[in-house]
């Protein structure tokens, strides 16, 4: 198949702390896959653009818009040092309007929460994340939420793709329209907009309350989860805690012209870094998932079983997995049943 | 206990017994809240007003849904227990827009201090200027603390166990303000506002709370990283309290971070104090953990009224008139309701019969994962109090 053959460059941004090592792993693992991908290395960091406005580097921003999408390792968040969250940069340099968590349950790595298999799709632009604060007097406080119609509508058509795309059942809006009539009410009306459109996929609507509830009783019942941005953090979190932190959880932040970035949630524990003893799973993870959107399915499928299959068999795991192995050693039994499965 | 009752009684006992024998005000408690129904209130506590001839009147809302036949149930049970309370009832219809009936509701709540009360349902469909029956109710009480209390009950299978979570969540502003607005079509603005008087409020509520029940830990949850200035008030406030209670540790934890942790290790929370929105996701979560919506009761304190509900304030809509409700979580709603009204050997009485009808597995209504109806739970509650209480009506 010619366009399998072909190779694409993808834009890597290792990060800061375990960062290295970690992105490190997965070139190896997709090497001895022979995936397709041609990595372009680039640092992001904040510097100041003309203007006096915060930017990321030109080279890695020229990089992105030529690749389109992007694999980034955990960054380090400043404290006072006068710029923004570097994830706050790339959010607004790309537009990254989704972010996409799947969740589903690892075989072989135990939590309490046993067949999850959910995505969480969270607008990431807007809602209570707007930034807009004032004190009105002394003692009093306001903080707007914002909702559009434009960003409503955006998150609901990528959910619905989503859905279509990776052959998911139904769709789930999280409101609480009967408190924020206004504001979620805008939201759910776009959702239902969009759902015409998509009359193969089931379209519900449940309060958030009630998902949290249903969630931590019964995970099974719910498949895509569409909703604005701080609900989206609290539940996507939550479905990260289900099946086992954020150690394991994948993500996708999907922007405006075609740009995707895939990333792991995870921080950058600069306590064990440079000490071969990271776990990289949800960075291998997000680079599946990323496998996944470029539509080389196969490869994908590929790693993720010779990943599941090394955490299922428990002989080599990393110390956050339970095990006392090494970052190398785990990374070297995922390759060699890459090799196996060939 | 409403913020009062908590003040002065242990206001009222403390310079009396601190000095000789700390272990005695708290055992003192106990011995006289067991007797009072049987003699007159000697503490400085004002009872509700209501009290007539040694019987309270309590408003019962039945609400829609599950609502009705569980207010029914706990009018069966108290009937057949003898306790002297008679409930007023308010019928509130959701479905008419004039908010007529939800005022005659509060009326009537000023009137006896005290209410039961069923969730009324809110249509989302229907344009902002009907507003939610059960926020309005809240607000216009100033009904300021959610309290819910989620344990792990014997007998009740979850994937977690050794629960016991305190949940003291703000309940009139925060995000539940109502304010919005639509400045350019398709724009919507949806205003948080968090008052420094209220996290005050809400956090003195906490600590006395804390304090009150021989909590040791108080976290204060909060998104203060992102709402630097909102939660940042918020968590001031929480801090500025905690100084004032050297004996309880105090610290914070991220809203997502905290849901992360419930369903991990839900173990390590002792009391949790929180903004509007944040309680309303925690306190579902806990709830979900220990067993579900029907278990769960919860009470709303305001300076002068207290209103009690199932915790999670679930219609049930879909389950309506099926008898297969849990009335598990409205009546021990109406336990707490008695403990309010210092009924506390009817409280003790009826919270134990229900406690041992939980721990039966035969007798689980179907969110327990079992085929129990709600009248054969009711029933043996029922047989419970009869084989273990002093006086009962014949069945």
């Amino acid at each position: 198949n010619r366009f399998q053959l072909e190779m694409q460059t993808v834009t890597l941004i290792p990060g800061d702390g375990i960062g290295p090592e970690i992105s490190s792993a997965v070139m190896k693992i997709f090497e001895t896959a022979k995936a397709p991908i041609r990595w372009e290395e680039r640092n992001v960091t904040a510097i100041k653009g003309p203007g006096g406005r915060w930017m990321i580097p030109p080279d890695a921003k020229e990089s992105m818009d030529k690749s389109k999408i992007g694999l980034k390792g955990p960054l380090k968040t400043p404290i006072a040092a006068g710029h923004p969250s570097m994830n706050l940069l790339l959010r607004k340099t790309f537009d990254l309007y989704a972010n996409v968590r799947p969740c589903i349950s690892i075989e072989g790595y135990k939590t309490p929460y046993t067949d999850v298999n959910l995505v969480t799709i969270r607008e990431n632009t807007e809602g209570e994340y707007s930034g807009i604060e004032h004190v009105i007097v002394d003692g009093v406080v306001q903080s707007i939420k914002l909702i559009t119609e434009d960003a409503s509508r955006r998150i609901a058509e990528y959910a619905f793709e989503y859905a279509r795309n990776n052959q998911r059942n139904s769709v789930t809006a999280v409101h609480k329209a009967n408190i924020m009539r206004m504001s979620d009410g805008l939201f759910l009306r776009k959702c239902r907009e969009v759902a015409e459109n998509y009359k193969d996929i089931k379209f519900t609507e449940m309060y958030l309350d009630t998902v949290c509830l249903n969630m931590v009783q019964d995970p099974t019942q719910f498949d895509v989860l569409v909703m604005p941005n701080l609900y989206g953090d609290i539940l996507s979190d939550l479905c990260a805690g289900l099946i086992g932190g954020l150690g394991v959880t994948p993500s996708g932040n999907i922007g405006a012209n075609g740009v995707a970035i895939f990333e792991s949630v995870h921080g950058t524990a600069p306590d064990i870094a440079g000490l071969d003893l990271a776990n990289p799973t949800a960075l291998l993870l997000s680079a599946v998932m990323m496998l996944r959107h470029m539509g080389l399915h196969d490869y994908g499928n590929k790693i993720q079983t010779a990943c599941f299959d090394t955490i299922r068999d428990k002989k080599v795991l990393t110390k956050d997995l339970g095990g006392n192995s090494k970052c190398s050693e785990f990374t070297a039994d995922i390759c060699r049943r890459i090799q196996d499965l060939d | 206990m409403t913020a009062r009752s908590v003040r002065s009684l242990s206001g009222a006992l403390k310079p009396l017994f601190s000095n000789r024998c700390p272990g005695i005000t708290s055992c003192f408690l106990q011995v006289y809240g067991a007797a009072s129904c049987n003699q007159r209130q000697k503490s400085t506590y004002t009872p509700p007003p209501a009290r007539y001839g040694g019987r309270h009147t309590v408003t019962l809302i039945p609400g829609d849904g599950i609502g009705p036949e569980l207010g029914n149930h706990v009018r069966e049970l108290f009937r057949f227990c003898c306790v002297p309370v008679d409930f007023e009832v308010v019928n509130v219809d959701s479905s008419v827009a004039s908010e007529d009936d939800i005022n005659n509701a509060i009326m009537a709540i000023r009137r006896n201090g005290v209410a039961l009360k069923g969730n009324i349902e809110t249509n989302h469909n229907l344009p902002p200027s009907y507003k939610s029956r059960n926020n309005l109710l809240r607000t216009t009480l100033d009904l300021y603390a959610n309290v819910m209390h989620c344990q792990s009950l014997p007998g009740v299978r979850t994937r977690h166990r050794n629960i016991d979570i305190m949940i003291i969540r703000e309940n009139t502003e925060g995000e539940y303000s109502s304010l919005e607005h639509e400045n350019v079509p398709g724009v919507v603005e949806c205003l948080k506002i968090i008052t420094k008087t209220k996290s005050l409020r809400i956090a003195d509520y906490a600590f006395r709370t804390a304090r009150a029940k021989g909590r040791r830990r108080v976290t204060a949850v909060h998104k203060a990283n992102i709402m630097k200035l909102g939660d940042g008030l918020f968590l001031e406030c929480c801090k500025e309290v905690a100084s004032g209670y050297p004996e309880i540790t105090f610290d914070s934890m991220i809203v997502d971070n905290t849901t992360m942790q419930l369903v991990s290790r839900p173990q390590q929370f002792d009391l949790m104090v929180m903004p509007n929105l944040y309680g309303n996701v925690v306190s579902n979560v806990c709830a979900g953990l220990v067993g579900g919506p029907g278990l769960v009761p919860g009470a709303n304190y305001g300076e002068d009224y207290a209103v009690f509900e199932t915790g999670t304030r679930n219609t049930g809509k879909s389950i309506a008139n099926r008898n297969t409700a849990n009335p598990t979580a409205m009546l021990l709603a109406s336990c707490l309701l008695l403990d309010h009204l210092k009924l506390h050997a009817y409280a003790s009485m009826i919270r134990r019969a229900i406690l041992s009808t939980v721990s039966e597995t035969r007798l689980h209504t179907a969110d327990l994962g079992g085929q129990g109806s709600t009248s054969e739970v009711v029933q043996s509650i029922m047989n419970a109090v009869q084989s273990t209480g002093p006086q009962t009506l014949s069945i």
